[in-house]
């Protein structure tokens, strides 16, 4: 079922802080800060992502010239074991909090309940979004950063980013969130953690294509139709899937992915970018700004998410995948 | 879109894995490992006075310091990258199994941390290793028994 915001509440301000490698993605521009310690400085890689989470948010909040105290709520997770760093950021931000997990798609579903608090009124501002950290992530997932694994084609890296926005009440010059559509947890089969993309595309294809539904419209409707981080090969599998479908292939234009494109052509990160920093950084730097500049009127951003992990994949099970979408708009 | 018909379609997305070029790679690499292991085990029969039979545990060393030093570096998961088993399946992949996961886990501690965790990928190794090493010598022993084949 999707949701239509009434009270259209907007992204307000952003903040997008990256890693060292992230210096090297072609959206690496827009970013607020880009580090070249992948620690901040810290002890550990878990502590530097908590820095990293908390940064992040100093910049939304510093761009809106709001403090911490002025804030209602703060949503958001990361990919680590009981999402410790933004639990721990929570703890020094201060800010009434509760984390929340939807792997990759946690940079959209932290908003939508953000706009949710908004729109009953529960809410003046809100932080919402996502982060991870490369060696925390890969650690838990797969394997110590320094073994030697050839890693296949159809791989993809995990970032280093934290991107969090501020959402708040409805104001004219800035990008409006409109409606939103929460996604179903769908398992094709997929059981390759090197392959991610090929799992969580029929993910995206259900969001969007329910959404696209319910809100009557056709994908041309749109500028830009975003998704998270499918990955070269995913972005490949959904249009496929859309192709499938009936819809023809210079229709699918606008239908772009963040993973994909995180990293330019760089053969060195296979198929790509993701994580749930990826999606976060990519929709609250690059996307907002283009809003604001004008470029961009209309946007669906879908952030997808791969439910696994690494004890179900020993067990032998599919990987559940998700996909969560928002509608921004732009006068 | 029904499961078989997406599984198709991703059946003819997905590119198959060079593998020609991943057996190429892996040989020379496993090959160039494999020589520097026969130099240095020529090394310590020319200079220290190690026969051929004995000379194979300081050689193993040697090699794992290598893998040690280049896995410290970050070096060894490039080469990894590149050569897949070639450099996974020599002494040099166990050597950089071990050191990786210790390096991984300094961060929480010498005990719980490193101590716990640096056999954690080469565990397995060390187990089968030791399981197929009984069961071989013990099919020599039944051999030698019968008069087969003598030590």
């Amino acid at each position: 079922m999707v949701i239509v915001f009434q009270s259209k509440p907007s992204l307000i301000a952003a903040g997008v802080v990256a890693g060292p490698l992230e210096k090297r993605s072609i959206f690496s521009q827009h970013f607020d800060a880009t580090y070249d310690d992948e620690r901040w400085q810290m002890k550990t890689n878990e502590q530097g992502h908590r820095k990293m989470v908390e940064e992040a948010c100093e910049f939304a909040m510093k761009k809106a010239g709001v403090k911490n105290k002025d804030i209602d709520y703060f949503m958001g997770g990361d990919l680590v074991n009981q999402m410790t760093p933004t639990n721990f950021a929570a703890r020094d931000l201060e800010i009434p909090f509760i984390g929340l997990f939807s792997a990759c798609a946690t940079s959209i579903s932290s908003v939508i309940i953000a706009s949710l608090l908004t729109e009953v009124g529960a809410a003046n501002f809100s932080l919402a979004g996502a982060s991870s950290q490369h060696n925390a992530v890969e650690r838990q997932f797969r394997y110590p950063i320094d073994y030697g694994s050839q890693k296949p084609q159809t791989a993809q890296w995990t970032v280093t980013a934290a991107g969090y926005a501020l959402i708040g009440k409805h104001q004219e010059e800035y990008p409006s969130i409109e409606a939103a559509t929460v996604g179903k947890s769908v398992d094709y089969g997929m059981d390759d953690p090197f392959h991610m993309g090929a799992a969580m595309a029929p993910a995206a294809f259900q969001t969007i294509q329910s959404h696209l539904e319910q809100r009557n419209q056709k994908i041309y409707h749109y500028d830009l139709i975003l998704t998270g981080d499918l990955g070269q090969l995913g972005l490949k599998l959904l249009k496929g899937m859309f192709v499938e479908n009936g819809i023809k292939s210079e229709e699918l234009k606008p239908l772009r992915d963040a993973g994909a494109e995180f990293y330019g052509q760089d053969e060195a990160f296979q198929s790509g970018a993701s994580g749930a920093g990826c999606s976060a950084a990519v929709f609250f730097s690059y996307v907002i700004q283009q809003m604001r500049a004008g470029t961009y009127k209309r946007v669906l951003l879908v952030a997808t998410g791969a439910l696994l992990s690494p004890l179900t994949f020993q067990q032998g099970e599919t990987i559940p995948c998700t996909a969560h979408a928002i509608e921004i708009t732009m006068r | 879109m029904e499961k078989e018909q997406y599984q198709q379609l991703e059946q003819n997305v997905t590119p198959k894995p060079p593998y020609f070029k991943n057996v190429a790679k892996a040989f020379i690499v496993g090959g160039l490992i494999c020589t520097i292991g026969q130099a240095v085990s020529l090394f310590y029969i020319i200079f220290f006075n190690f026969t051929e039979a004995t000379a194979g545990n300081p050689t193993v060393a040697t090699m794992v310091f290598f893998a040690m030093i280049l896995t410290g570096f970050g070096l060894y998961k490039k080469i990894g990258q590149f050569a897949g088993a070639g450099s996974a399946v020599p002494v040099t992949g166990f050597g950089n199994a071990v050191i990786s996961a210790a390096i991984e886990h300094r961060s929480e501690g010498l005990v719980l941390g490193v101590g716990g965790n640096i056999f954690k990928l080469a565990g397995s190794v060390v187990l089968f290793g030791v399981v197929s090493a009984f069961f071989v010598a013990l099919i020599k022993y039944i051999l030698v028994t019968i008069g087969v084949v003598s030590w």
